[in-house]
């Protein structure tokens, strides 16, 4: 095997295991830490990739804004017990198994049907901040508008319900 | 090779930053001993020069002791954090141009990678699970309080960091640090291009180091030591090396983005060239990072602490709003002026 292969087996490896980590700690800080660790491994394969700009990105906003965000929260809350969180609405589980086993079925379709991505090299500058800026701001720019005010949207949307008397 | 001429400079300047952190200790505290009439620590060796020596060792042979309830793991983990990203940070800044060895060039920045703004800014993010991880893991409400007030600050301030950093990238034109600080050249330096942008990076880098004025997380009269209360020995001494690294990497990151780095002014201009001029430009970065650490000192001994919430609004009313119109003053001058 060459370094590649190692170097791509080893980090999903540790992604799919911190991600399991993930969902089954009942401690919530200790989730959020192997949340941590996964998204760390997942900038690594898009290292791996050649994506330098979108791995940093990954870093940058998932591990480094919204994983605090979310330490933050779970800190403030305090949450002591953590096995008094027990699930209390029993339809809700339900419908999540169902929800859950139609996705698995749709992956495991789409994997038996045989994954072939583009192959060959990339072109040079490929996943360059440069390469990234000309296809969001040209080829897909009023994609990119229309998301970036919908993300506004949702903004202003969230200080108006968290403010009682809207000035 | 080129392995091993990366590792001779990475312990090269880890060395260098490790050493000039402790003096930059020493250097705190005989500043304010001047600012406060009084003598300062002046007894161990010629004007205490050895004293950070003295310190070292204390911390070493102190015991280690950790709260009973105290989670152990993340404990351990919370200052190793902090000092590896305050350290791993300096490693995309350019600290001189190039210099030639033995018929090699060599660049003097660890590493030449071309998204180094955004390493950094990932790299200054990360820098709050330390503080956060070591509030939480203490088990103890001053702790877990000065830890909570660490999050809060440093998310509302990286924005305001990163945004004013936008103006700079538009001028240089790239992420490269080693081209931001070529474009820097003569008198050219950002500082002139970006004043404001300049105001709000460095009120930012203050905020993101925990320094006075905008140290809450660690208010003394309020909650005892912040989020290092229930730390001693050799981890807190990590955490005391982490604060002071995290100093120089500011200032050092504050001099490449708009101090012109390790640019001389008409350098050219006095003949100078080859390793001789390497030499000097090095010595010209060296000596604008000590200046503006000195300036984070005296800053610390004379500005009075800021209260909470005016640190929040003041994060969030005034430099935020301002690092954008400086972003939009600059797209408009680039395309106007071109």
């Amino acid at each position: 095997m060459d370094f590649e292969r190692i170097f791509f087996f080893a980090t999903a490896g540790v992604a799919v295991v911190s991600g399991i980590l993930t969902i089954t700690r009942r401690n919530p800080v200790q989730s959020v830490l192997f949340l941590i660790v996964n998204f760390f491994c997942i900038a690594l394969l898009y290292l791996g990739l050649h994506a330098q700009f979108l791995a940093i990105i990954q870093i940058l906003v998932y591990a480094g804004a919204i994983m605090v965000l979310f330490l933050f929260v779970i800190m403030l809350l305090n949450l002591g017990d953590e096995n008094t969180l027990e699930e209390k609405s029993g339809y809700r589980k339900y419908i999540a198994v169902v929800l859950a086993a139609v996705v698995l079925v749709q992956i495991l379709t789409v994997v038996a049907g045989g994954v072939t991505g583009p192959t060959g090299t990339a072109a040079a500058g490929f996943g360059t901040v440069e390469a990234l800026g000309e296809t969001l701001f040209r080829e897909y720019l009023l994609q990119f508008e229309a998301t970036s005010v919908l993300l506004l949207a949702a903004l202003v949307g969230v200080i108006v319900i968290a403010k009682k008397k809207v000035i | 090779m080129e392995t091993l001429i990366d590792i001779v400079k990475i312990v090269t300047v880890m060395g260098i930053l490790l050493g000039v952190v402790a003096y930059v200790v020493l250097l705190e505290r005989r500043v304010a001993a001047a600012i406060q009439n009084r003598i300062g620590p002046n007894r161990v060796g010629w004007q205490g020069l050895l004293q950070p020596l003295a310190d070292v060792v204390k911390l070493v042979m102190k015991e280690d002791i950790v709260p009973r309830n105290a989670h152990r793991f993340l404990h351990d983990l919370a200052p190793i954090i902090s000092i590896s990203i305050a350290m791993t940070t300096f490693a995309v800044i350019p600290f001189g141009d190039s210099i030639t060895l033995f018929g090699r060039t060599i660049k003097l920045q660890i590493a030449d990678i071309n998204i180094g703004v955004l390493y950094i800014l990932a790299m200054t993010s990360l820098g709050v699970y330390g503080v956060t991880l070591s509030g939480w893991s203490s088990n103890s409400k001053y702790s877990l309080l000065g830890g909570l007030r660490s999050s809060a600050q440093m998310l509302s301030y990286e924005i305001s960091m990163g945004l004013a950093v936008i103006g700079v990238i538009m001028i240089a034109g790239s992420l490269r640090l080693d081209r931001i600080v070529e474009m820097q050249s003569g008198w050219m330096w950002n500082i002139v291009l970006q004043p404001i942008g300049f105001i709000t990076f460095t009120v930012a880098a203050f905020a993101e180091t925990n320094r006075h004025p905008f140290d809450l997380p660690e208010a003394e009269p309020e909650l005892v030591g912040g989020y290092h209360t229930e730390y001693s020995g050799l981890k807190f001494g990590l955490f005391f090396l982490a604060e002071y690294s995290n100093m120089v990497v500011a200032s050092a990151l504050i001099t490449t983005l708009f101090l012109g780095g390790w640019q001389i002014p008409y350098a050219a201009e006095m003949g100078l060239s080859g390793n001789l001029l390497s030499v000097l430009q090095v010595g010209a970065f060296c000596a604008k990072v000590l200046l503006l650490v000195l300036f984070f000192i005296i800053v610390r001994w004379t500005i009075p602490r800021f209260r909470y919430d005016q640190l929040m609004s003041l994060g969030w009313k005034v430099m935020l709003p301002l690092a954008i119109l400086n972003i939009l003053a600059t797209g408009l001058a680039i395309l106007l002026i071109g």
